[in-house]
């Protein structure tokens, strides 16, 4: 079935009774050329890359709850490539240029929408290091603006750049090719392309061991069976180091809780996504009205998809004192999800000491911008055996040689 | 919000406490006989654990002292706060 003005006028004759599923569910085989472990956003693009790009026939993923149902559906959706070390400026530009005809691509509205992104400076170091990124930006090709105080006020007449203001705002970065999809039609638009093309989408199938023979993977223990793997990839998110140890493997990674909300629906009021490093806040307003605020991590190491409120109310209380006139907004709903950091803040993607076994975790508090550009570069590895060059630089063992990549500050905020 | 019981200081809201990661993390004695990859599992690797973690606090708008505090990273029940040096009652550290 493909979506176009026609199937949904002649669904509407039968009053969308008939629309068929968008996915199969499938029972698993007893062996495929590709196992991936984990049904989020990256785990799906990478199946459907591997179906699409790189030939592969024989695909399956597993996850052990429904697909996009981890960090998936529970991120703030913001998108942009505006990092500062060539290494994650080239990866996260090659997401955004997928991006940009993502919804063609797969036959499925992603409602990626470039409303723009905005990153505050409230001090003159701020502005210095902005005007860095925003040249480092420019030289690898990326679009980017630096802004003063008037300029952000015309893109957002709510905001209060007031010399008095608790955080005064001296200017900004601006990337205009940055802004939101839908992070629910994104997992959902990639397992319907990816089933197309004859992947099986496993559902409530949880990987429990990970079968080794002579250092070489052979397949995968599930709830459901053992399931014979000639390669596997590991694409689990916050539950990385629990997948990682069923293959021996000790990570540079922590899980923590990172928490997010959104308010009753309001008339447009925020054009942009907007977001302030020094306060550790960003909102941007969904197309149907609600506005979306992401908080930092939590301290503590947490798989509990929830953390603490102390955490909530360090967000909301600078997001009132930029946005005065938000102040009596109720909120709606919130929530929490497991993010995996690495102490460069940069995501692992590549080969592990296990022959055939690879791994693409670590992608923490901002990994939903990179998730057609992961699944790519993760097909890539993992059809041909070695680092796709893009991914080379985001190798296991970096934490060992040194060549870290410390995005930590340098990447405008942690989202 | 945790309710975390400093050892000094009795029951306190978590926003007096800073979390210091996984506890009982040895300093090796002698850096220079390290491999590069057993330096690097001390400075960068964590057992990230899920379920009961052995972490370390410090009461910084309290008392200022560290302990540790044996947390479910699933559930965040706090079963044990001991002082550095102690061992958890009824159990391993
Ligand atoms: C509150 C919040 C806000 C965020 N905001 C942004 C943002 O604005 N912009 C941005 O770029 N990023 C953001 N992120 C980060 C982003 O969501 C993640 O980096 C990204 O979603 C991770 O990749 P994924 O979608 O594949 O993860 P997930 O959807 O979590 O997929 C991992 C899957 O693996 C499955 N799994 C785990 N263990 C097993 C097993 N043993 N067997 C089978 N399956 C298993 C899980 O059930 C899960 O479905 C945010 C995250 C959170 C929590
Ligand atoms: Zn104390």
């Amino acid at each position: 079935m493909k979506f176009s003005i026609f199937s949904i006028a002649r669904n509407a004759m039968s009053y969308h009774e008939n629309w068929q599923a968008h996915w199969r569910n499938p029972e698993p085989k007893s062996e495929y050329e590709v196992i991936i472990i984990g049904g989020g956003g990256h785990g799906l693009a990478t199946a459907y890359y591997l179906a699409k790009e790189c030939g592969v026939r024989s695909i399956a993923v597993l996850e052990r709850n429904r697909i996009g149902g981890g960090n998936s559906c529970r991120n703030t959706t913001i998108v942009r490539s505006n990092y500062l070390w060539d290494e994650a400026a080239n990866l996260f530009e090659k997401s955004m240029q997928l991006w940009e005809g993502l919804s063609q691509d797969i036959n499925y509205n992603v409602m990626f929408s470039q409303r723009g992104v905005l990153n505050l400076c409230h001090t003159l170091q701020d502005m210095r290091d902005a005007a860095r990124r925003v040249n480092a930006n420019r030289l690898n090709g990326i679009d980017a603006l630096l802004l003063d105080a008037q300029q952000v006020k015309a893109l957002e007449p709510l905001i209060d750049i007031s010399p008095s203001a608790r955080y005064p705002i001296v200017g900004a970065t601006f990337q205009p090719r940055g802004g939101n999809a839908r992070h629910d039609g994104v997992a959902w638009g990639f397992a319907r392309a990816a089933d197309s093309r004859g992947v099986d989408i496993i559902q409530n199938c949880e990987v429990t061991g990970i079968r080794i023979e002579n250092g070489m993977v052979i397949g995968v223990d599930t709830s459901r069976g053992f399931i014979k793997g000639k390669k596997v990839g590991m694409v689990a998110a916050g539950h990385s180091g629990v997948v990682a140890a069923m293959a021996g493997l000790r990570l540079p990674v922590e899980s923590h809780p990172l928490q997010a909300l959104v308010s009753e629906p309001l008339k447009p009021c925020i054009n942009t996504v907007v977001m302030s490093n020094a306060v550790h806040g960003y909102i941007s307003q969904s197309d149907k009205g609600d506005l979306v605020i992401g908080a930092g991590i939590d301290q503590y190491c947490g798989y509990g998809q929830r953390g603490s409120y102390n955490v909530i109310e360090g967000t909301l209380s600078p997001i009132v004192e930029l946005f005065p006139s938000l102040s009596r907004v109720r909120m709606n709903r919130q929530w929490g999800g497991i993010v995996d950091v690495t102490p460069d803040a940069c995501p692992i993607v590549g080969t592990t000491p296990v022959k055939n076994l690879f791994i693409n975790c670590g992608w923490g508090t901002g990994g939903f911008k990179a998730t057609p550009g992961s699944g790519w570069v993760f097909a890539h590895t993992i059809a041909k055996g070695e680092p796709h060059p893009l991914a080379a630089p985001f190798a296991l063992d970096r934490h060992i040689s040194g060549a870290l990549i410390d995005e930590h500050g340098a990447s405008a905020v942690a989202h | 919000m945790l309710l975390i019981t400093c050892p000094w200081c009795g029951p306190r809201a978590e926003s007096e406490f800073s979390c210091g990661g996984e506890a009982h993390i040895v300093r090796p004695k002698d850096p220079d006989a390290l491999s590069d990859a057993e330096w690097a599992d001390y400075v960068f690797y964590r057992t990230n654990t899920k379920g009961d973690h052995a972490e370390q606090w410090v009461h910084t708008y309290g008392c200022r002292r560290w302990f540790n505090v044996i947390r479910n990273t699933v559930t965040y029940e706090i079963k044990a706060v001991y002082k550095p040096g102690e061992t958890p009652a009824g159990g391993e550290a």
